[in-house]
């Protein structure tokens, strides 16, 4: 890995020597020293396998993954595919995986960008804005989230109920029941406009790349715009047209106990975004502000020497440099608010833990249960990180 | 100056030697014997009874102001404590979660579990546990706001139904929604505390749990009569103090306590008067009962005058119920005397 | 508030290329709000819609907390309390943090023995003062640490000196959330620096065990590893043999703190400039010379502010251990609204207990800029 290149001893290439069985010998040091530790590691966990193994003989608790094709009987409130109670555990577990990727996927674009404008705003010459984004974060920072979370769920509780609900626009309710908003009939022609329009960000990129590869070459600035536009936009309108052109919405209406048709948010997953999402700001905003700060000033006053407008000093000398500070920690940062996300549980809005929780206390499988609760987390951690690890290589600075 | 950041690192690895001495050495010398060995034996060794409660239901387990456990199920822990010791106080109480409940009793980090659990098939078998009784007949059904208008469960169709996840109640409400075709949007909150917020502030139309725990929700909002439980209970939920496997002594112990406590409420043996009733009642089983003859609790390995001592602590099972729950709302409902209509509580003959 | 050397060097810099404006007033506080409030129509704008809002909360806020609050109750009654919510001028009801306040800061420790652990707080915030100050950063610190967490573990068991003993189920509350973030810490440094330094050590099996702990810790939640140490844990050891929960969770937070704290000093190692590596290889020392005397100082020194930042992260994650019933102040307070009397008075209580978290919090985080500061006092002009 790269640990390896940066280490000094493997810059030199060491002579050739022979290896001597003798303490003095460093490679000979190395793999005793390895081979040691290793075996007590390997000792370790073979002690604690066999008495697991001995206890659950003991206590007659049941093992494996059989329970999975098991009917669930749990209800679940909101979930983004097909579920009914006579589910089973695999696809309430499922249902999990994609509330817990709802909340985090959303809830990392939006902390980014609220924290970055915090962030800024520390910096600001307004005296006011300054002091009120330091005590933001201060505050924010300085209370645990489960704490603030309660809070959140508290103050959504308080809207009014169903039939007295907000109603700021025709089609929009607000209540204690959460946003309800009028949606499309989907249908094969919305599918087809949303694939068209993922592919059109592909091409844009694609075409950004080689405009830019083409302007190295001969200097010619090259206007992306029109092409981005007709891929972003024409694309998925075309591919609705032809899917048929569907125009039904449906409109939420108030029925019975509780308004029907539209898209619901609840306010659990609305606490959760909102929790999650001041609370990684704050730290998010003290990143940037630090990144910022950490360019020196001589970096400043040698591009405004060039004649360089202050935008383009910002865009093109600070923020380059900004990032190489910004990027590892923020890494951390979408990796807490993604773990933070299991907080979930204490407001209730049914993220991986909390149905694998519910799982486990169900069917007295402990083991797998939290297995499952791992395996998922590190699969995401380990996607995010391996992204954020190529993005930090493709802006480190390159060192002899 | 430069070598300041080392010294702290080395303060820090100090500290903590000092600590995993500090931790170890109590951890080690408290290691109680699981298993196969005689649980009573390894308790009076101790001196102490640790007793597993919950982390804190209003009525049957929580700590008041001054951090002392009160409740209906505490009662219990400081029953047996009685029986063994002749001293109530002789027990240390281990909170635990839905989750942890049955693992502490299993590996052996608490001598019984005295926590609203309900006695299931599977919990009694592929856990490897015992249920010694049932202390607390209860069952499942719902609250609604009065001003809804709902007069039976069956009317929820469509609302929104407050849940406790991980629970029997939440598979109780799923088996009865689908028996009944009715259709309801869950809300589950793990912490009762921020369920019954839920629902008082209208995020739900309907609240489920045991019907007690419904009884003391209701009690305690500010105008109890905005509140309906509906008259449906759709499941049966008996409660009680279990143990591991491995010391049928103990459960023995455990299930004659609870009817020790039944029966003297039968009798009319209480806290006041056990002392005089053990001098003077001619009574044969009561004579038997509070130790005067019949060696009982020789039997069960704790000294004979065990009944007299527990209820000396306690109280009988009337006295204990009007203490915790009735003041919050719970009446005595099937957990009257089988003497009395409608009541289950029944004790074995001490003979 | 803060860093204002480092505000006015950033803010300072794109106005040194704007031309420059006749001094109208210079001096004074109207120059002084004309330069940091009004200085341009946008910045007007901000400053009032801002002041605005600020003013408008902070009024109804004085209201509910401090104008309207009922302080006491007699004997639990807490209808007058129950009757303020719902009146239209709503004010707080202290009266519960009043009756509450010894079980929400000792949990279910024996009241009579409650200035055990109040003293066990105290020497604890002793602690850290004592090591925030520089000046106090020698040899003779370790021993005062010994001494006096030594202290604190007689104190909160007893057992000797006359003291009753307590045993471990019946402690809580504050003294619980300050043992598990001070002996956290204090055992996860030595080991992040062992992981850290094995991280970026030259042979491979043991780089690949520390990036294994590492990367493995840092992909879970907390609460996946609590459970473990509450559920699973029990499983692992023989039987028979049986480790108190509150231990349990301690080992769980020292891994967990170990991983985090080794990516920090990691970052330490890595910022070093090459140069010293290879002039201390060409000296001739040896690897933990080498370590010891020149790498570990400097990359330490680098990494103390965000190591308080992480050590404050764990600090607030303590509260986590609710989930596995151990008594810390988050499960104390939250319990001690369980009481039917004192249901439904919890925005007071997490009130309570979130100034007690942000005294402890904001104190270490001022002391982690103040040395940020200090620290980068040479880069500043």
């Amino acid at each position: 890995m790269s640990q390896s290149a940066a280490d000094p001893r493997h810059l030199r290439t060491p002579p050739k020597r022979q290896l001597r069985l003798s303490w003095a010998d460093e490679r000979i040091r190395a793999i005793v020293w390895q081979v040691l530790i290793v075996g007590a590691v390997v000792g370790i966990v073979w002690w604690l396998v066999r008495n697991t193994q001995h206890n659950l003989e003991v206590r007659r608790i049941a093992t494996g993954f059989g329970f999975l094709q098991r009917e669930a009987g749990l209800p679940i409130g909101e979930h983004l595919i097909e579920y009914t109670p006579a589910s089973t555990y695999l696809r309430a577990l499922t249902v999990g995986v994609l509330n817990t990727l709802k909340v985090a996927v959303i809830g990392i674009v939006l902390a980014t960008v609220l924290g970055t404008v915090i962030g800024i705003a520390r910096l600001s010459k307004n005296w006011l804005l300054a002091k009120v984004s330091a005590v933001y974060v201060e505050v924010i920072r300085d209370v645990p989230l489960l704490l603030q979370l309660l809070f959140w769920y508290t103050i959504l509780q308080g809207l009014p109920a169903p039939r007295q609900a907000l109603n700021p626009v025709a089609g929009v309710f607000l209540s204690n029941r959460g946003l309800r908003l009028p949606f499309l009939d989907w249908e094969a022609g919305h599918s087809w406009a949303l694939l068209a329009f993922v592919a059109g960000c592909f091409a844009t990129w694609f075409y950004a790349r080689t405009m830019r590869r083409r302007r190295m070459q001969d200097g010619q600035p090259r206007p992306i715009w029109p092409a981005a536009l007709g891929f972003l936009i024409g694309l998925p309108v075309v591919a609705w047209w032809l899917g048929g052109a569907p125009t039904g919405v449906e409109w939420p209406a108030l029925r019975g106990f509780n308004f029907q048709g539209g898209m619901t948010i609840s306010p659990e997953y609305f606490a959760l975004l909102i929790g999650l999402t001041t609370y990684t700001a704050g730290f998010i905003a003290e990143i940037v502000r630090a990144g910022i700060l950490a360019v020196s000033q001589g970096q400043w006053e040698a591009a405004q020497a060039l004649g360089l407008r202050p935008g383009t000093v910002l865009r093109q000398v600070v923020l380059p440099q900004a990032l190489r500070v910004i990027v590892p920690p923020m890494t951390s940062q979408y990796l807490n608010l993604t773990k933070n996300s299991s907080l979930a549980v204490a407001i209730g809005y049914q993220d991986i833990v909390s149905i694998a929780n519910t799982t486990l206390n169900q069917t007295g499988q402990a083991i797998e249960g939290i297995a499952i609760i791992m395996l998922v987390y590190l699969t995401i951690s380990l996607s995010i990180s391996l992204f954020m690890n190529w993005y930090n290589s493709r802006i480190a600075l390159v060192e002899r | 100056m430069k070598k300041q950041p080392l010294r702290l690192a080395m303060l820090g690895t100090i500290g903590a030697v000092a600590m995993t001495a500090l931790g170890v050495l109590p951890a080690a010398a408290q290691a109680p014997a699981a298993g196969g060995a005689s649980i009573l034996d390894a308790i009076k060794a101790r001196g102490t009874l640790v007793c597993g409660v919950n982390t804190g239901l209003a009525g049957f387990a929580q700590p008041d102001s001054q951090g002392v456990w009160r409740g209906f199920d505490v009662e219990y822990c400081r029953a047996i404590a009685a029986a063994i010791f002749n001293d109530a106080n002789k027990v240390r109480y281990v909170p635990t979660t839905a989750q942890s409940r049955f693992t502490a009793l299993q590996s052996g980090e608490i001598d019984l579990l005295a926590r609203n659990t309900t006695w299931t098939l599977s919990r009694d078998t592929s856990l490897g546990l015992d249920f010694t009784g049932v202390n607390f007949y209860d069952g499942q059904g719902f609250m609604v706001k009065t001003s809804t208008g709902v007069k039976t469960a069956k009317e929820l169709e469509g609302a929104t139904i407050c849940v406790q996840p991980g629970t029997t109640t939440e598979q109780n409400l799923t088996d009865w929604a689908r028996a009944n075709n009715v259709r309801f949007t869950p809300v589950v909150i793990e912490r009762l505390e921020e369920l019954v917020s839920a629902y008082a502030a209208g995020r739900c139309d309907a609240y489920t749990t045991d019907v007690s725990g419904l009884a003391a929700t209701r009690s305690s909002q500010p105008t109890p009569a905005e509140h309906t439980i509906l008259p449906d209970v759709i499941s049966k939920e008996p409660l009680g103090p279990l143990v591991r496997h491995g010391d049928q002594r103990f459960a023995d112990l455990l299930r004659w306590t609870h009817f020790a406590l039944v029966a003297a409420e039968e009798l009319g043996i209480t806290q006041a008067n056990v002392a005089q009733m053990a001098a003077n009642d001619a009574r044969p089983e009561v004579q038997r009962m509070l130790g005067k003859n019949g060696g009982l609790g020789q039997m069960l390995g704790v000294p004979n005058e065990w009944v007299v001592n527990v209820l000396r602590a306690t109280g009988n099972y009337g006295e204990i119920f009007a203490r915790h729950l009735q003041p919050i709302g719970i009446q005595r409902g099937p957990n009257a005397l089988w003497t009395t209509p409608g009541g289950q509580q029944y004790a074995m003959p001490f003979r | 508030m803060s860093d204002i050397p480092l505000n006015t060097s950033v803010a300072g810099v794109p106005e040194a290329a704007a031309p420059r404006q006749p001094p109208a007033l210079t001096t004074g506080p109207a120059a002084w709000l004309r330069a940091n409030l009004f200085s341009s129509w946008l910045n007007t704008a901000m400053t009032l819609v801002l002041a605005y809002f600020i003013v408008r909360y902070a009024i109804s806020f004085v209201d509910w907390a401090f104008v309207n609050a009922i302080w006491s109750v007699p004997n639990n009654q807490t209808a007058a309390c129950r009757a303020l919510k719902t009146s239209p001028n709503p004010g707080a009801c202290w009266a519960v943090i009043t009756e509450k306040h010894r079980f929400i800061l000792f949990g279910t420790y024996p009241y009579e023995e409650h200035w055990r652990p109040a003293v066990v707080c105290v020497l604890f915030t002793a602690l850290y003062v004592v090591s925030a100050m520089r000046r106090f950063w020698r040899w003779e610190l370790a021993v005062v640490w010994a001494v006096t967490l030594v202290a604190i573990g007689i104190l909160m068991w007893g057992g000797v000196f006359g003291l009753s003993y307590v045993p471990q189920e019946r402690w809580g509350g504050l003294p619980i959330t300050l043992i598990l973030a001070t002996f956290g810490l204090a055992f996860a440094f030595p080991l992040a620096i062992l992981v850290a330094l094995g991280r970026r050590s030259s042979m491979p099996a043991i780089r690949v065990l520390c990036i294994a702990y590492v990367e493995l810790i840092r992909g879970v939640p907390l609460i996946s590893l609590l459970f473990m140490a509450s559920v699973m844990f029990p499983l692992f050891l023989p039987e028979g043999i049986n480790i108190d929960k509150l231990l349990r969770a301690q080992v769980a937070v020292i891994l967990f703190a170990g991983a985090y704290l080794a990516e920090v000093v990691r970052g330490g190692l890595q910022a070093l400039p090459k140069g010293q590596y290879e002039a201390a290889e060409a000296l001739g020392l040896s690897y933990w010379q080498k370590t010891g005397f020149i790498i570990l100082p400097q990359a330490l020194r680098l990494v103390i502010p965000p190591l308080v930042n992480t050590f404050i992260g764990f600090f607030k994650d303590t509260s986590l251990v609710l989930i596995i019933g151990i008594f810390d102040l988050l499960t104390a307070g939250k319990t001690a609204v369980v009481e039917p009397a004192w249901q439904g008075f919890g925005v007071e209580v997490y009130i309570a207990i979130s100034v007690i978290y942000f005294v402890y919090c904001f104190a270490m985080s001022r002391y982690s800029q103040n040395l940020e500061a200090e620290l980068n006092r040479h880069r500043v002009r």
